[in-house]
């Protein structure tokens, strides 16, 4: 007698439900979903396709990359060759030519230090800060003006991106001290410093940059004697710094304040003096949770270098629009234009990974 | 072409230059100055074709720049002893003031209140420019007076929109603007077929019209509607680098006229044909020490740079590509206005 329990045969295979995983089911989670999801990605793909095609067949296909003059450019595409023909001169301005080795060297130093400082498997990270700040700084002021048996080169030959990247560091590397400072100044209980500080915050953030630059390159000079001529470059720079300190300054004032007063008490509860409560307690936390807005403040100074123009310092993209002016090569501002844009964004982009890598890294998950 | 808002940003310059006008015009002995540093400082454009443009090499070009090297010929014998200062609108005149360069020669125009008021002296004209009209040929239009009823193409908020009102309402003829805020958008709106004509400065609408798609379909009618007389300038209170500059560029004018080339000079001084020729190149006379200069002065501008007639064929006349005929720039015997006083 047997009992029939079990069943004797298998069930059919169901049909196996929309996968999740693959192509398949990214698709489908993602762009067809429904059917108004599903209309939406048609739409937009279409609009991508029909924008998207005509620029790439511009920028690539139709494009004329290799040629020596404006002769060569005349087909619908591209005209790459006004900018590899430009290429020297957008990267180094006016520096003379017989001497561009040094913004080489400079360049390569540069680099060098950068990934000392920032890949972190890299040993040696107090050196090369110390390196990074006292040193480098000395050696391509040196190298770029002249010196020591260097043949001398004024700013006003100093151009392209060149100098767009002295702008930046100058500016970044200077702006960020002076910021921390502002902001504990800010915050201080002495009334002088506080003071001071909220003043200068104030007066600078109230100020356009453009103002700041075109005071320190056209009224500047009215005011002090005929003899007495400070570097317009350096005039742009000090102006530049003083300028997004004061913007800093409110950055790490607000990772200053979300720092509970805990944390400081608890430093003087162990005898700490107000410099090692800030250096060693209260900073290193603070900091921390303002990355995103110290690298947004970097950006926007990267960017902002560009108000150079005003004053006529030619940066990577005065150098671009000037170009558009030459008579032998008129007509290819766009090309001109297009490139500048992906030289700033490949830049921008960069600052802006590394800074959430580095908020990943030091992510400690309270 | 004055754009308003620039008048509004650079009014606070202008003050400044009107207050501390009369201490840095006390300025003097800028030749001995310019000797010592062996330097000639020349504030140039930041960037327009023909005038001053930095070529592929990063190398300054243009009529404007000539004249700078004509100035280091003539003072220090040599062309390449300029220090180029690329200067904004804005920036122009306080460069100047404040004597951070010698000379600008930045396609300024030559008006009164400039020459009057702001402590600065023309030294002359090296382009006579004006306001221009550039058309389709398929318009079929060969003067501006046939323009009545026609759109056109301009920039607005700028002394051009005021001088083409005027200009139509002189002629009692009516006409629709088109106005743009940037000139590449406006030679955009005329290749695009917005306007009929598009108006702008001469010497711009030569570049204008090569940017288009097809420059040979549109052509520059020969009426010019304003003045636009454009020269070096340099700080008042030094008549003697006055003098310097405004004879630099009389010299180019005279050679052009007796026939002095970059060329043929050596050839001309060793013989010289005339009189005339003997005393420009310093076979004859002492002009140039009365200026202060050697009495190869001219000779070296001539040998390094040229005469009048060479630099302009090289910079925007037909050796170029902008190609400006020389219309007025032509000589005064030859149907043009220029005119340099004699060197004797």
């Amino acid at each position: 007698m047997a009992t029939s329990f079990f069943r004797e045969s298998l069930i059919s295979p169901r049909k196996p439900p929309v996968s999740r995983q693959g192509l398949r089911g990214w698709l489908h989670e993602n762009l067809f979903s429904g059917p108004v999801n599903s209309l939406v990605t048609l739409l937009v793909g279409a609009l991508a396709i029909y924008a998207l095609v005509p620029v790439i067949e511009w920028a690539l296909i139709k494009a004329q990359w290799v040629g020596d003059s404006r002769a060569d450019c005349s087909g619908d595409g591209a005209c790459w060759v006004y900018i590899e023909t430009r290429l020297g001169s957008l990267i180094y301005g006016f520096y003379p030519e017989a001497q561009r080795w040094r913004v080489d060297i400079v360049f390569v130093l540069f680099v060098v230090l950068g990934i000392w400082l920032m890949v972190p498997a890299v040993p040696g990270k107090k050196v090369a800060a110390l390196v990074g700040l006292l040193v480098f700084p000395v050696v391509a002021f040196f190298l770029l003006s002249g010196g020591f048996g260097l043949e001398h080169v004024p700013t006003r030959r100093w151009g392209g991106l060149m100098l767009t990247l002295v702008i930046a560091s100058v500016g970044i590397v200077g702006s960020l001290p002076l910021g921390i400072v502002l902001a504990l100044g800010r915050r201080s209980s002495m009334p002088l410093v506080r003071g001071v500080c909220v003043v200068f915050i104030e007066f600078w953030r109230g100020v356009p940059l453009i103002t700041v630059l075109f005071m320190a390159s056209v009224m500047f000079p009215l005011f002090v004697p005929e003899d007495f001529n400070i570097d317009k470059l350096l005039r742009a720079l000090v102006g530049i710094m003083l300028f997004w300190s004061a913007y800093m300054a409110e950055v790490v004032r607000s990772g200053l304040q979300a720092i509970p007063s805990g944390q400081g008490e608890a430093g003087a509860a162990l005898g700490l003096g107000y410099w090692q409560r800030m250096g060693l307690v209260v900073l290193p936390q603070a900091l921390k949770l303002v990355i995103p807005g110290i690298v947004n403040t970097f950006i926007a100074l990267f960017k902002d270098t560009t108000l150079v123009l005003i004053i006529g310092l030619f940066d990577f993209l005065a150098l671009i629009k000037a170009g558009t002016s030459d008579s032998s090569w008129l007509g290819f501002a766009i090309e001109g234009f297009v490139f500048a844009a992906l030289v700033y964004w490949i830049f921008c982009f960069g600052m802006s990974r590394y800074s959430q890598f580095i908020e990943r890294r030091l992510y400690r998950g309270h | 072409m004055i754009n308003k808002n620039n008048q509004v940003l650079s009014f606070a310059a202008l003050t400044g230059i009107a207050l501390l006008g009369a201490s840095a015009m006390a300025q003097a002995a800028t030749l001995d100055e310019v000797k010592d540093r062996g330097q000639v400082r020349c504030g140039v454009s930041d960037g327009l074709a023909g005038f001053s443009s930095p070529d592929s090499k990063g190398k300054w070009q243009g009529i404007d720049v000539e004249v700078c090297k004509a100035v280091a010929a003539a003072v220090l014998d040599d062309q390449n002893k300029v220090a180029f200062a690329p200067l904004t609108a804005k920036e122009r005149f306080t460069a100047l003031q404040s004597g951070e360069v010698d000379v600008l020669s930045r396609n300024t125009t030559w008006t009164a209140s400039r020459d009057n008021s702001m402590g600065l002296n023309f030294a002359g004209v090296n382009f006579y420019d004006g306001q221009g009209f550039l058309v389709k040929k398929s318009l079929g239009v060969s003067s501006a007076r046939e323009l009545d009823g026609a759109s056109i193409c301009v920039n607005s908020g700028t002394t051009t929109e005021l001088n083409l009102a005027d200009y139509f309402r002189a002629q009692d003829m009516q006409y629709k603007a088109v106005a743009f805020d940037e000139m590449s958008q406006t030679a955009q709106g005329f290749d695009s077929g917005r306007c009929d004509a598009l108006t702008s400065d001469s010497s711009q609408l030569a570049a204008l019209r090569l940017q288009l798609k097809e420059p040979d379909s549109a052509v520059i009618l020969p009426e010019r509607i304003s003045k636009e007389p454009l020269g070096p300038v340099v700080a008042q209170g030094d008549d003697q680098w006055f003098d310097v500059v405004k004879w630099t560029l009389f010299a180019m004018l005279d050679a052009e006229e007796l026939g002095v080339t970059s060329s043929n000079v050596d050839d001309m001084r060793d013989n010289p044909p005339n009189p005339n020729v003997a005393r420009l190149l310093g076979k004859d006379g002492n002009y140039g020490e009365q200026m202060g200069l050697s009495n190869a002065w001219a000779y070296n501008i001539i040998k390094q740079v040229g005469n009048y007639g060479e630099v302009y064929d090289r910079t925007v006349g037909k050796d170029s590509p902008l190609d400006i005929p020389r219309g007025i720039n032509a000589l005064w015997n030859n149907g043009g206005i220029q005119y340099a006083p004699p060197i004797r």
